[in-house]
């Protein structure tokens, strides 16, 4: 699967640097090793979700507990997410660190994932989620550190955009 | 029976749990009787007061985690009964108070009351410990046990569609959401 593994890693290595101790996910092609990883981590809390919006309560109540957390999901389990986002992290000042897997840009072969893409960032733009991308793996560390830094700081929604280029290796 | 008699019969056994309810009357009937610390109240967001119940349970294993959903709310959120059923946590107590209505907006019937059976549902989702309760005495001595019990629990008790004349309380929602966070923390120094 040219779902790039060494990248995969960068990531989950740069969640567990952050402290993260409790990941809640929907699978997804290029979420798969990072799923895995969460699997075979027995520090990890791995919370498989139904509907994605579920994460933000399990990120709350995380949150509550003590424990730092991340979402993983893709584009349209965000979209899926929104009510939760709005009327339980942002109402309640909950901090979100979401990796939102950006399918349907630049390069996407799959007809039914265009119309999410188009859509993604001006739905995060309309929330006020401050997002930036994952993109090259050198900074992969630096940017998943300062968006949760500022999750916490202004206790909100951030998200991080995992892109094709860092994600997919043609084969 | 009543929602406000039942959470009035087990008020008591409340104070060493950490308590998560939805909005509407459960809210504002629970917080009537007396707010406490270890409350919180999530007054939107439907469906997740569960969700939000099972990332606390957890994370804080030994730490009994009591949720006052309703129907409503779960049937916005069918899928978290799998998530729940999925990870079990032994120290989370679901209650699901059923008056067949959208009480807090004009009393609309939800589908439990055309036969929609959330304890089977819950059931059906892989939980082992349910129950349906209709008197205050079954409410709790089923509550009682289910909170002995180290194994998830899902108790539905059909209560009548009726509840308090408003909703807000003097309780500021983020007030309530520091307050919460702050006392966990104060436990876990413990």
């Amino acid at each position: 699967m040219p779902v790039s593994q060494t990248n995969s890693r960068v990531v989950y290595d740069a969640l567990k640097s952050c402290g993260i101790g409790l990941v809640s996910a929907l699978p997804e092609t290029w979420l798969v090793h990072l799923i895995r990883m969460a699997e075979d981590d027995p520090e990890m809390i791995l919370v498989r979700l139904a509907k994605e919006e579920e994460g933000v309560g399990l990120s709350a109540g995380a949150h509550f507990a003590g424990v730092k957390s991340a979402m993983l999901m893709q584009n349209h389990g965000f979209l899926a997410s929104v009510n939760g986002v709005v009327s339980l992290a942002q109402l309640y000042r909950i901090p979100l660190l979401m990796l939102i897997s950006y399918r349907g840009h630049f390069g996407e072969r799959d007809p039914w994932q265009t119309q999410g893409g188009s859509a993604t960032e001006s739905v995060l733009r309309a929330l006020h989620i401050p997002y930036t991308f994952l993109d090259d793996p050198a900074k992969v560390a630096t940017r998943i550190a300062e968006a949760q830094t500022l999750a916490y700081s202004s206790l909100h929604p951030t998200a991080l955009l995992l892109t094709r280029e860092l994600m997919w290796e043609e084969a | 029976m009543q929602r406000l008699d039942c959470l009035r019969s087990i008020y008591n056994r409340l104070e060493d749990c950490l308590v998560v309810t939805i909005m509407g009357a459960v809210a504002t009937e629970l917080h009537s009787l007396g707010h406490r610390p270890n409350f919180f109240y999530l007054q939107h967001a439907m469906g997740l007061a569960s969700s939000t119940g099972l990332g606390l349970a957890l994370c804080l294993p030994y730490q009994k985690v009591v949720v006052f959903d309703g129907d409503g709310s779960v049937l916005m959120n069918l899928g978290g009964l799998t998530t729940l059923a999925r990870y079990k946590p032994a120290n989370l107590v679901h209650v699901i108070f059923d008056n067949e209505s959208l009480l807090s907006v004009g009393g609309f019937p939800t589908a439990t009351s055309t036969g929609s059976d959330l304890e089977a549902l819950a059931r059906g989702a892989g939980i082992e410990r349910t129950s349906t309760v209709r008197t205050i005495d079954d409410f709790t001595k089923g509550f009682d046990a289910a909170l002995r019990a180290n194994e998830l629990s899902c108790t539905v008790a059909k209560v009548e569609a009726v509840g308090p004349k408003g909703y807000v309380t003097d309780l500021a929602l983020l007030e309530n959401r520091f307050q919460f966070r702050r006392h966990i923390e104060t436990l876990q120094r413990k």
